[in-house]
């Protein structure tokens, strides 16, 4: 097979590593092969996206507060993030009297894993993701709701009455967001009837096996066809992600001002920075899952063909912009309020945290749920 | 440490205790509160001080008066300018000078320029004690400007040490009286910005409303003074009671409410540094011509006896009482400093509530801890 590189869809490309590589070795090695390519790719996105959304960050909340940002080192300060990821690569870590060592070094990996696990999942552009499950949204809510595991790892070894606080409000809180999260997840997949992220084709035939959401999603995205429900399950949604990554006004686990840091108040070093970064993946994460499920992840923006025979050519043109640029796109579109929410709100208190899940969302979500499947079985969306 | 602690506080098993501080990004300083916790309520709390404790009062016994004025500066820093004019009335009381009337109204214009610089820092570090870290740059940026006009005039521009006893070091800037105007008009446009981001917000009226009350009685028997009295429905403002420098010539509202909550000490603050335009605004076209200070003799020697003078600072009644043996330094110098009184009622006011709660209260106290321990 010879190459191809397609940027509107990348099965092709994949196509050819595997022939290519099953040309040279054994089937196991081609696989073991392709698992590594895999490994570092994520590894190396990672990494690029998790120092972009350090500087992103930095720079949006210096816009809002009246201030420039990082701005000297390299062409507007982008290489800051760099500098500040080597100097806290040369930094002691400090290891804690009494602190529980093992589950001292483990916590910060738990949290950095768990975030690899959610990234292997979620669809990038056609064809370019590493799993492609029939239970992909189901695999990431599980999946994603183990990062609280590290953050009470963190808490409890850290021999910090701080860090205990921290991590126990943050138990309390994720446990809670997470019913929210699911929930708004599933009144989304009740409109897709899939909880697969992407199709799977038949390798002979090429017909869809199994129809995924984003695929779904080409007439039309989900928040637009599912209208009333998809949209107060996005709202939703964007409250408990919010929470869900400790970030903006629900920032418990940490609450600087509470908690000098939190569970993350000893750590120190590249321990620290693996927090840090994973503190920004999940929000990544968030904002991914939330483009996929409601802004149809790397699908472009297609009008249906109720609105007149015209819409083909604007399809068409949108079609032209790569899936991955509206991928990138949607995704930081969310970030972006979702770093709104941090620097403009100020925190809440822990009880009213709670009131605004259990009181308010879960409610709200459960008569969403019920709205979505009456929505879908007199098939008034679109 | 914590065995040492348990044997005085009293803790069952369910209680644990946690040191906020010394070193702690929401005192604000070198404070210390021993806080008896039970889960995330505030069960007791002590407030331990004297980390900064650099025995201002007796370095004083050995200053003269024209020196201790530079010391004043460092009790609370963000009142530097009505710190130095306590000293300052009290030896011009106990001399019987009469300062020129210029003295007088720049004396307030600096006041209450030194009022509302001191509540936006306030309200500024508030907001990041709420979590709200934007509010903190948008108080510094307007702050600037009151900084400028400080050091343009004064020198200095936190510490001035611009007062002296029998008038003032030198004259006014001749820009002085136009960039004032500038930051009025400036500011009375800026001000609401402060409202849209922080008061407003349905966070931060949850999170105070009803959070930390404060009795009018409990504010009277613990000498509470300031805003925090005032929230509480405590008419204590000596500008109003017992005017000094140009207040008298003044038309002010002084800032009342009973509620005596977080929420309601937040909303003096805000109300206090309208009025202070207020104040600001009838005096600066009217600064009188001529001379900057008293005729003095180079060395101040206070007559035998005692005298007392409070004034109103950024926080509360700052009195400052000197006993004189007839001699250049103060026999005995003795400073009743707001905070010291109002971190009192801490124990009273934040028990019960939890620890965001905590933050929120000595946040809305507009603790300065060197003026605590002095």
């Amino acid at each position: 097979m010879s190459f191809s590189f397609d940027i509107y869809d990348f099965t092709s490309f994949t196509k050819w590593i595997d022939v290519s590589l099953t040309s040279y070795c054994t089937p196991f090695w081609a696989m073991i092969w392709e698992m590594l390519i895999i490994g570092v790719a994520i590894l190396i996105f990672y990494a690029v996206v998790g120092l972009f959304l350090v500087y992103a960050e930095r720079k949006v909340c210096a816009f809002i507060q009246n201030r420039v940002g990082p701005n000297r080192v390299g062409p507007y300060g982008f290489i800051q993030t760099v500098a500040d990821l080597v100097k806290l690569l040369f930094k002691e870590l400090v290891t804690i009297k009494k602190a529980d060592k093992f589950l001292f070094n483990l916590a910060p990996f738990i949290v950095i894993i768990v975030n690899f696990m959610v990234i292997a999942a979620i669809p990038f552009a056609k064809g370019l993701h590493a799993v492609n499950f029939n239970i992909g949204i189901f695999y990431m809510m599980a999946v994603s709701s183990m990062g609280v595991i590290g953050i009470l790892l963190a808490g409890w070894s850290s021999n910090n009455k701080f860090s205990l606080i921290g991590a126990m409000r943050s138990g309390a809180q994720i446990v809670s967001y997470e019913l929210s999260v699911g929930l708004s997840m599933i009144t989304m997949v009740i409109l897709a009837g899939t909880m697969q992220l992407t199709n799977t084709y038949d390798p002979v035939t090429n017909q869809v096996l199994v129809h995924g959401i984003v695929d779904l999603q080409k007439d039309g995205w989900f928040i637009f066809t599912g209208h009333l429900p998809a949209i107060i399950a996005f709202v939703i949604f964007l409250i408990a992600g919010t929470a869900e990554t400790n970030r903006g006004p629900f920032d418990f686990a940490e609450a600087e001002s509470e908690l000098t840091a939190g569970f993350h108040t000893e750590y120190s070093g590249i321990k620290f920075a693996l927090f840090y970064l994973s503190e920004f993946m999940n929000m990544f994460i968030v904002a991914s899952i939330a483009a996929t499920i409601f802004w149809g992840g790397w699908m472009p923006f297609h009008l249906g063909h109720i609105f007149g025979d015209w819409v083909s050519g604007f399809n068409n043109v949108m079609d032209y912009i790569p899936p991955f640029v509206w991928y990138i796109g949607k995704t930081f579109v969310i970030i972006w309020i979702i770093m709104l929410f941090k620097w403009t709100f100020p925190r809440l208190r822990i009880d009213q945290l709670l009131t605004l899940e259990w009181k308010y969302l879960l409610p709200i979500n459960l008569i969403n749920i019920i709205l979505m499947a009456l929505v879908v079985l007199m098939g008034w969306h679109f | 440490m914590t065995e040492e602690i348990s044997s005085v506080v009293e803790v069952d098993d369910q209680e644990y205790i946690i040191n906020f501080g010394p070193q702690h990004p929401s005192t604000h300083g070198v404070l210390r509160f021993v806080v008896n916790l039970r889960g995330e309520v505030v069960k007791n709390l002590q407030p331990h001080i004297g980390y900064i404790h650099r025995g201002i009062e007796k370095m004083c016994e050995k200053l003269t008066y024209q020196q201790i004025i530079h010391l004043t500066d460092r009790m609370d820093y963000l009142s530097a300018h009505m710190n130095n004019e306590a000293v300052c009335l009290c030896v011009e009381k106990a001399l019987d000078i009469e300062v020129p009337e210029r003295v007088k109204y720049v004396r307030t214009i600096l006041d209450e320029l030194n009022r509302i610089a001191s509540h936006q820092l306030w309200w500024c570090s508030f907001g990041m004690d709420m979590g709200g870290q934007t509010c903190y740059f948008y108080g510094l940026r307007d702050r600037e400007k009151i900084l400028d006009i400080f050091e343009e005039t004064c020198g200095g521009r936190l510490l001035l040490s611009y007062n002296t006893p029998g008038g003032l070091m030198w004259d006014i800037h001749p820009n002085f009286q136009q960039r004032i105007k500038d930051f009025i008009k400036y500011f009375r446009k800026k001000l609401p910005e402060y409202d849209k981001i922080l008061t407003g917000n349905v966070i931060l009226q949850e999170r105070t409303k009803g959070i930390g009350h404060l009795s009018l009685e409990d504010a009277i028997s613990y000498g509470v003074t300031g805003p925090t009295a005032r929230a509480s429905g405590f008419s204590c403002d000596v500008r109003k009671n017992y005017p000094y420098s140009a207040y008298d010539k003044v038309d002010f509202k002084e800032i009342l409410y009973t509620e005596g909550d977080t929420f309601h000490r937040y909303l003096a603050r805000m109300e206090e540094m309208r009025e202070s335009m207020k104040i600001l605004e009838q005096l600066v076209d009217n600064i009188p011509a001529g001379d900057f200070t008293a005729k003095m003799k180079p060395v101040v020697k206070l007559p035998e006896g005692e005298y007392f003078q409070r004034v109103e600072t950024s926080r509360g009644e700052l009195g400052v009482y000197i006993i004189s043996k007839g001699d250049k330094f103060p026999y005995r110098i003795k400073f009743r400093s707001p905070n010291f009184c109002n971190l009192a009622t801490m124990n009273l006011m934040a028990s019960g509530f939890k620890i965001a709660d905590l933050i929120a209260i000595s946040g809305s106290m507009d603790l300065v801890i060197p003026d605590i321990d002095r």
